[in-house]
């Protein structure tokens, strides 16, 4: 990469025999946003905390903007803005007061810092309410406060930690998209991490599949999905009002096409996998052998596949080891089985 | 987080304004202070600990005040002549003098202060938000005990000008050189007590997680020192020594003066004593004192500078036990982990 800002190498933590990050390497450059991906438990808070220079790494190092963390913390804090999972306040004190505060120990001038908070506080959209108390606050309000305190600092990189976290749907897409605009207009680095999928993939440039303190998989969605599902990568799915010929007759006329590798056929449905997408090449098909199609579904390979598929495959891959899989793993097996 | 347009417009100006500003900034240090006195003294329960001291601080000065007559018209106390270390020392038995009070209500508003220093932060996910911040994790720590310090000596100092002032006016008496830097020694002394107590159970909320075990360890050993620590004390030298009765007298000088010193481990101890020296100038020594050493002593007052050499173990004593209770939170705090 040319211009990494956030280099982890070997980086490992270890909690008494429990390693909680193994050996990690990661390289992630400017101006990029990148998803730490993994359940609960894998490492993700540890790694950023050492990120942060705020735990000790047991082995390995990060640099953070060309800057040790562990050895000068205080340098890596100056530029990243780090906002924590579960992020919280004073709160006696004002929604206002509490981002003036954080201004006053970045070493803000105090005689912008009122302007300042102010300003950015119209920015996360909580102009109405930063005269209440946070006691008083909502969780998606203070998420976005913590968002405010972050961007007070005027970072390079941004580090957020689960931020969609207990937000409504609706309130995760405009934090998502505001995050994206600032990256893109900013130049800023953002590293978030996250369990929830689909939320991530909407705006990550790359992510990366970390789970039991190992980086399984990292790269853009596209490339993980094909790496993954290799030829299965794109599957098309109509519905017919009538049945189909158990024998498939007409359908399997496609199969001639190179693109189309599998053909499934069960009562209304057809199921193609094929290794590009010939979503309007089989609906024209359908259309002109007269079936009367009541709807096509394309199915994209999101997070979710992905995730799942390297859980089953983890899994399986101990189990033949002869040990079982981690707790955690077990209800996502489960439920890939039962989709 | 309606118009991204809007803030990246405020963000570029900032950056200018800045990135290269030539005026002295505060420190993080400075900061956090300010906030922690901001805090305390806002809190509620700063405010109910000035109320009760406040309170008793009226009380003992009321039934000074109604006896400082009777008090400096006695001639045969040496330190009549001190109108003002009358005026706190003096009771007619219903209430006990002020310095008596502060030995039990200092404890208290020390771990008030401080019982939920850093178990509360780290249970707000404060913690971690605050030392994501360009600031040392030491700052932290440091700022929590300075910042309590700072309003505890505001309290002790006002109650005692206070306490000259009122004096000055109800009595027209005026204040000699030596009374007022006897007080100021009370003063300090009184600030150092309360902040043994303090560095105490700012250590103690390092250990613990929840606020509320470590408040009640706090009182617990502000308990077992001001009730048992005495009782053990002398169960287990009566029942370790031999009896007292049967001892030559430099035997029993001896015993006296190991049984001082066991005592004066406690805090409380080491304060009433200290305290007691500095008030009453008449005091001459804190142990058991010979025939030999009291021949030919006239009951006079001590000079300033003899009365602070007699208090001095007393407080190198709470400034070391200080130390030790910091130097244990600060060790604890610097490798834990913060998150939540």
């Amino acid at each position: 990469m040319e211009n990494p800002i956030i280099e982890l190498n070997g980086l490992t933590k270890t909690y008494g025999t429990v390693k909680a990050v193994d050996d990690l390497h990661l390289t992630i450059g400017k101006g990029e946003i990148f998803g730490l991906l993994g359940p609960n438990g894998a490492g993700k808070t540890t790694t950023i905390l050492m990120m942060l220079g705020l735990t000790e790494p047991s082995a390995g190092t990060a640099f953070v903007c060309g800057v040790n963390a562990t050895t000068h913390p205080i340098d890596v804090k100056k530029r990243v803005g780090y906002m924590p999972d579960s992020v919280g306040f004073y709160d006696n004190m004002t929604a206002l007061e509490n981002l003036m505060y954080i201004a006053r120990l970045n070493g803000i001038p105090e005689k912008e810092i009122e302007k300042l908070s102010r300003q950015t506080m119209e920015m996360v959209g909580l102009g109405g309410e930063m005269d209440k108390k946070t006691g008083a606050y909502s969780r998606g309000m203070k998420q976005r406060l913590g968002l405010a305190d972050v961007l007070i600092r005027d970072p390079e990189v941004i580090i957020l930690d689960e931020p969609t976290l207990g937000i409504d749907p609706s309130g995760v897409k405009e934090f998502l998209s505001f995050i994206h605009h600032l990256s893109r207009q900013q130049g800023l680095t953002v590293l978030l991490s996250s369990h929830h999928l689909y939320q991530v993939q909407q705006v990550c440039d790359r992510v990366g599949i970390f789970v039991e303190g190992k980086m399984l998989v990292e790269g853009n969605i596209e490339t993980l999905s094909r790496s993954l599902f290799g030829e299965e990568s794109f599957t098309v799915r109509v519905t017919v009002r009538e049945p189909l010929p158990a024998s498939g007759e007409p359908v399997q006329e496609l199969e001639q096409l190179a693109a189309i590798r599998k053909i499934n056929i069960s009562g209304k449905t057809v199921e193609f996998s094929c290794t590009e997408d010939m979503t309007p090449e089989i609906v024209r098909f359908f259309v002109e052998k007269g079936f009367n199609v009541m709807g096509v579904h394309k199915k994209e390979f999101g997070l979710d596949e992905i995730y799942e598929r390297y859980f089953e495959n983890n899994l399986k891959k101990n189990s033949s080891d002869g040990k079982s899989g981690g707790l955690f793993q077990r209800p996502f097996f489960k439920r890939s089985k039962i989709q | 987080m309606e118009n991204p347009a809007v803030y990246f417009k405020g963000l570029s100006s900032k950056g200018v304004k800045y990135n290269n500003n030539v005026q002295p900034v505060v420190s993080p240090f400075s900061v956090m202070v300010r906030k922690e006195v901001a805090d305390h003294v806002r809190s509620w329960r700063f405010i109910i600990m000035v109320g009760l001291i406040v309170l008793t601080f009226f009380g003992a000065m009321y039934v000074s005040l109604s006896n400082i007559r009777t008090a400096i018209a006695n001639i045969r106390d040496p330190d009549h002549v001190f109108v003002y270390l009358k005026l706190l020392t003096t009771t007619n038995g219903t209430l006990p003098p002020f310095h008596i009070f502060i030995s039990f209500l200092g404890p208290l508003l020390g771990i008030a202060l401080g019982f939920d220093a850093v178990n509360a932060e780290q249970n707000n996910g404060t913690l971690t938000r605050l030392l994501a911040q360009p600031v040392y994790r030491d700052n932290l720590l440091l700022a929590k005990f300075t910042g309590a310090l700072i309003v505890i000596s505001v309290l002790f100092v006002s109650l005692c000008l206070l306490m000259i002032g009122g004096g000055l006016i109800i009595t027209g008496v005026p204040m000699e050189p030596v009374e007022f830097f006897r007080i100021l020694g009370f003063i300090v002394l009184s600030i150092l007590y309360v902040g043994f107590w303090l560095s105490l159970s700012i250590g103690l909320s390092v250990v613990f997680k929840r606020a509320a075990t470590s408040a009640i360890t706090a009182i617990g050993i502000w308990v077992f020192f001001t009730v048992f620590y005495n009782i053990i004390i002398n169960v287990i030298v009566t029942a370790l020594l031999p009896d007292k009765n049967f001892m030559q007298p430099d035997d029993v000088v001896a015993y006296n003066n190991f049984l001082m010193n066991l005592l004066s481990i406690a805090p409380g101890q080491l304060y009433t004593d200290a305290t007691t020296t500095l008030l009453m100038p008449s005091v001459r020594s804190l142990g058991p004192m010979t025939m030999e050493q009291m021949a030919g002593a006239i009951p006079s007052p001590l000079p300033l500078k003899e009365s602070f050499m007699i208090v001095w173990p007393q407080v190198s004593g709470l400034i070391s036990a200080i130390t030790v209770c910091f130097a244990i939170a600060y060790y604890l705090f610097m490798r834990r982990e913060i998150r939540t």
